[in-house]
């Protein structure tokens, strides 16, 4: 298939859409603030209505009807203010066609595939826009019609493509311009000429009013043609249906690794290395903020971190390793042995900290290296503009990590430098003082400072549902001496567990895969529905709500108080 | 698999599909027809002509002039209502429209380049108020949809316990509030809601939205209130009510396509499209295929 250009660059305004269309499919045009250029089909997959009214908000475009965000490169939807509290499906992702600038246009197709259609007279150089000029007619009939085209005394044809013309005119000064035809639909053509060597700046104006006159008197003698012959009934594009979602919980199948390298590394704080993570072949994922990644290690350990990225960031990916004094291997190796360069395997990225985006106010709390899904958090709700609080627990100044993206954040993050533990608690307690109908508080750091926090919360009279944790891992000791039996209703399946080991680890041996990560009750990648039984939560991912309704577990770490469970596996 | 778009030929061919045309539908509002005067306006596809004697009796007319065959009419809200077929039932009620201190009020017909059931699933939706009616009927941060029970007969969907936070409810609203919204589609084409009324929580306004399909893929919508409001003027209502529908009618007329694909997989439904998602359905289990596009089989 072939290339064909369907704007200006510089139709691309800042935070505009521009509305475009090739063989009858409408188009979304709009540049992100980091200069990508997105091509997407003119369609919110939601209700069909058009993205071209939507908002560009530089990272994200925002669709009208229902505020559905959509990011930058992937097309893939971020959030459904619908459901705040719910991360979008996977599948959940527009329609998008590549996109390459050249020529001084935006040149995409249905498949392109191959070079972009370069006259020789072209190679190497940049050339000089015409106005574009739109002539109803069909497509192949205009570019035989162009070969017409008289600008001068004496002009001949001296190339022609698939869908393009070159001319050359002698006179008093030579030159040559290329005429590209974009098919906008069966009897609709967009005419976008570029001259192969730019006029000087005293006669570009002149230049650019001959070629548009000359070429507007062609156009009404190519369109008094065409409105004697029958024309071609209008294409109608045909649309995709919406993919079936074939995973509702979160998995870790080797289908979801891919190779990354190590664009960069930087230290952005004592002890704290930044990993800049750029996908070898093809386009990173979309992510949510809160997200985190696994990453498997060159010594074959997998350590999960979480995304530091702001909305739309789908270049890399970028998290903040701590080198933690009892390493036992992760953060050692990411410090000690991974260099610049070096190829290391993610997985896609996952969310069990999904940010609601529908608060008054949103308080988020980080001690330490638990800024990083923060920060990606603060980014997200700083591009929406919706009020916010950072607050950043630290050692000393020294250990602050990527100051740069904070000081993007302005007067929303408040730092506290080197509290001891009963400070801390005081400094909590003021500003977790007021719970506040409709708004969020978000917490992520070391046990100690999470347990403080968590007891200061509900002190203060904050409901369970409006106080979001990240573990960095479960520092709660396991209880396995408790033995019981397991039940899979769809399985068929009835199972002892014996007392030190894990209902996970049963399953596995019974040859029942079951999904997991962390498997210490931090992740919830093992979650499964209890049909039966009083589950023994032992875990720190469900809430206390959850835990209260019983209804679901996490198999790696939690176990029974009752003799028997039935598990909806 | 490949869902058809829009078909140029379609937009102005005559409807055949006997559940649309065994229907009744809303032509005009009463009051707005001039005694002696001849009018004229499309109904599936058909032109069709209406005018009211001195004695107030409307005659309708199939075609374009006032003579020929004449079609079955009923006068109900306020509306003239006509078929094209021969439908079995009769038009749906509205039982507070028979309370004596109701106020009936046409708030205006309205074209739009839209199909009916697009218009309909518009009018069912909460999810678009903080972004559709900015300020009004909704307001950012507070987008969520809670959820709400959808209730399917043969003669109607029916949603209840639909809440939403309102910053002005209504023409009369002075202050944000949650309403709580029942949701009733009792025909293909038309649709209501009953909300709390703001000075008796007790009662619920019934505000609806009769569609002309004129073509399958334009409507006149027509919009009828009943109140329990003696104060607010009828200007302001219409106004307020105008307003609203100016804020949809932009987005309806940039949905593609206009008509309302019933294949789920078609667009990309979530949990608060719960009634639309039943609409649809119903909208499959009548067989109808004038105005939308049909699941494949």
């Amino acid at each position: 298939m072939t290339w064909f250009p369907i704007a200006r660059c510089d139709d691309l305004v800042v935070r505009h859409v521009f509305h475009g269309q090739l063989r009858g499919r409408e188009l979304a045009v709009w540049r992100a603030d980091d200069g990508f250029v997105n091509v997407w089909e003119n369609r919110c997959l939601h209700r069909g209505v058009r993205l071209s009214i939507g908002l560009n908000e530089g990272q994200e475009l925002k669709c009208q009807y229902h505020g559905w965000r959509y990011a930058n490169r992937t097309a893939g939807c971020t959030y459904i203010p619908a459901h705040p509290a719910d991360s979008p499906a996977r599948t959940i992702c527009n329609i998008s066609f590549l996109a390459v600038e050249r020529f001084g246009l935006v040149w995409t197709g249905e498949s392109p595939s191959g070079e972009l259609p370069t006259p020789p007279s072209l190679t190497g150089r940049d050339g000089f826009g015409l106005r574009n000029l739109p002539i109803n007619a069909e497509p192949a009939a205009v570019l035989d019609e162009l070969a017409d085209y008289r600008f001068a005394p004496t002009t001949t044809v001296t190339g022609r493509g698939e869908s393009w013309i070159e001319l050359t005119g002698e006179g008093e000064t030579s030159s040559a311009v290329v005429l590209f035809v974009q098919p906008v639909d069966a009897a609709r053509s967009v005419v976008r000429g570029v001259l192969v060597d730019p006029p000087t700046d005293d006669k570009r104006l002149a230049v650019l009013h001959g070629h548009h006159r000359i070429l507007s008197r062609l156009r009404i003698e190519i369109e008094q043609r065409a409105s004697g012959r029958v024309m071609p009934s209008p294409i109608i594009p045909t649309l995709l249906r919406v993919p079936i979602t074939h995973s509702v919980a979160p998995k870790t199948s080797s289908r979801d690794r891919m190779s990354v390298t190590v664009a960069g590394r930087t230290i952005v704080a004592d002890g704290v290395v930044a990993f800049e993570l750029r996908r070898i072949d093809g386009q990173l994922p979309t992510f949510q903020p809160g997200a985190h990644i696994d990453v498997q290690l060159p010594n074959g350990l997998i350590r999960q971190y979480s995304l530091v990225n702001g909305p739309g960031e789908l270049d890399r990916y970028v998290i903040g390793v701590k080198r933690e004094p009892n390493s036992s291997g992760g953060s050692a190796c990411l410090h000690d042995v991974v260099r610049t360069g070096d190829a290391l395997a993610i997985s896609e990225p996952r969310n069990n900290f999904p940010l609601r985006r529908d608060s008054f106010r949103t308080i988020l709390i980080a001690g330490g290296i638990g800024i990083t899904p923060l920060l990606s958090m603060a980014q997200a709700l700083a591009a929406s503009s919706l009020n916010y609080e950072l607050h950043y627990f630290a050692q000393s100044a020294e250990h602050i990590a990527f100051a740069d993206r904070l000081a993007t954040l302005g007067a929303s993050v408040i730092i506290h430098l080197g509290l001891s533990p009963d400070e801390t608690g005081d400094a909590l307690r003021t500003i977790l003082a007021v719970p506040e109908d409709g708004e969020h508080v978000y917490i992520c750091g070391p046990g100690p400072m999470l347990d403080a926090a968590r007891t200061t919360a509900t002190a203060a009279g904050w409901p369970d549902p409006a106080v979001h944790f990240e573990y960095f891992k479960n520092t709660i000791d396991v209880d396995l001496s408790s033995s019981f039996t397991v039940e899979l209703a769809r399985s068929a399946l009835t199972i002892d567990v014996p007392a030190g080991t894990s209902v996970l680890d049963v399953l596995r041996t019974n040859g029942v895969a079951l999904p997991s990560s962390c498997e210490q009750g931090a992740c919830g990648t093992c979650l499964v529905t209890v049909l039966a039984g009083e589950p023994d939560h032992q875990d720190v991912y469900l809430n206390e709500t959850e835990r209260r309704a019983g209804d679901r577990m996490l198999t790696c770490v939690s176990r029974s108080h009752s003799e028997r469970l039935v598990l909806d596996i | 698999m490949n869902i058809p778009t829009d078909d140029h030929a379609r937009r102005v061919a005559t409807c055949t599909d006997p559940v649309a045309l065994d229907e009744w539908y809303v032509i005009c509002a009463l009051d707005e027809v001039a005694v002696g005067a001849v009018y004229r306006t499309r109904l599936l596809g058909d032109t069709v002509t209406y005018s009211r004697s001195p004695d107030g009796a409307p005659t309708i007319w199939r075609g374009a002039t006032a003579e020929g065959p004449t079609l079955t009419h009923r006068v109900k809200f306020g509306y003239l209502w006509t078929t094209l077929g021969s439908p079995a039932h009769e038009i749906f009620d509205i039982a507070e429209c028979n309370e004596t201190d109701r106020r009936l009020l046409n708030g205006g017909s309205i074209l739009v380049a839209t199909s009916a059931p697009r218009a309909v699933e518009n009018f069912l939706d909460m999810g678009h108020f903080p972004y559709v009616h900015t300020g009004i009927l909704g307001a950012e941060p507070r987008t969520e949809v809670v959820d709400y029970d959808v209730e399917t007969t043969p003669d109607q969907v029916l949603a209840t316990r639909c809440m939403f936070y309102q910053p002005q409810a209504a023409a009369s609203s002075t202050e944000g509030q949650m309403s709580e919204y029942i949701y009733r589609v009792p025909h293909p084409y038309c649709v209501m809601l009953y909300k709390s009324n703001p000075d008796d929580p007790s009662r619920m306004d019934v505000i609806a939205l009769f569609n002309q399909p004129m073509t399958e893929e334009s409507i006149r919508a027509h919009n009828f209130l009943c109140l329990i409001d003696d104060v607010t003027p009828d200007a302001a209502i219409r106004r307020f009510q105008q307003m609203i529908f100016g804020q949809d009618k932009p987005i309806l007329e940039n949905q593609f396509p206009r008509r309302l694909p019933l294949d789920p997989r078609a667009e990309t439904p979530i949990r608060a499209d719960k009634a639309a998602i039943a609409y649809r359905r119903w909208l499959t289990a009548k067989g109808l295929t004038y105005a939308v596009i049909p699941a494949a089989e």
